[in-house]
């Protein structure tokens, strides 16, 4: 069972990483990225490394896409050709 | 980051008044927990800062210069860095010179020395907390923020 929530969550977070290499709508990458962290958070989690995954939840969930963001307010929102 | 006055929503701000209290009461038992379990004063002070963020977020940025002046958290951010070199310096100095380098027992806050060690471990989280926050926040700012000849937008 542990098993199965592991690839499980191991396979979303390759879906989820390529989708936000591959996007060219820069907004969605960052909140797909925010994604990315709270689920690698979760992997975190499940390998007994509940500092890391604190650490991956507040900065990479949560200072990261805000800076992102704030980043992405100076500039246009889709990726140029 | 919106700055305009009729983008308001009533609902977002009502909902972040009432959250933005209880993310900081919970970024300062991450900080001062930090010796017992996860987290600790980088971490405590990054939650901290994303109170300051959603507060920016949801009100414009002027509003949050507003909350936070530009003075305020650069005197926190070299505050923090102070706390947290004085702490090592004092315990370096009240040592007497026995070697007993960064050992916070030496500090007397207390008569036992047990208690003055943890007690000198949360003074340095609180300080690594307060100028992370403080960091954060300005790198946040510096980020977001217009220069003075667009504003209107």
């Amino acid at each position: 069972m542990t098993m199965l929530i592991d690839f499980a969550l191991l396979f979303l977070v390759i879906i989820i990483a390529i989708a936000a290499v591959t996007l060219k709508d820069l907004l969605s990458a960052t909140l797909l990225l925010g994604a990315y962290s709270f689920l690698m958070a979760l992997i975190w989690v499940g390998m007994q490394s509940v500092d890391v995954a604190f650490m991956e939840a507040s900065v990479g969930a949560g200072a990261t896409t805000a800076f992102m963001i704030a980043a992405l307010s100076r500039m246009t929102r889709w990726e140029k050709k | 980051m919106n700055s305009k006055k009729e983008e308001e929503n009533v609902v977002i701000e009502t909902a972040s008044r009432i959250m933005i209290p209880f993310i900081q009461l919970f970024a300062l038992y991450v900080i001062t927990h930090g010796a017992l379990g996860p987290g600790g004063g980088f971490q405590g002070g990054v939650v901290f800062a994303s109170s300051y963020f959603l507060y920016i977020v949801v009100f414009n940025i002027i509003e949050g210069k507003k909350r936070l002046p530009e003075s305020v958290y650069t005197t926190l951010s070299s505050t923090g860095l102070c706390i947290y070199a004085g702490v090592g310096l004092l315990s370096i100095i009240l040592s007497f010179g026995m070697a007993q380098y960064l050992n916070y027992g030496f500090i007397p806050f207390t008569s036992h020395f047990e208690k003055n060690r943890s007690l000198g471990i949360d003074l340095v989280e609180i300080g690594v907390g307060i100028t992370v926050m403080a960091v954060m926040v300005s790198i946040f700012f510096d980020l977001a923020g217009k220069e003075k000849k667009d504003k209107g937008e």
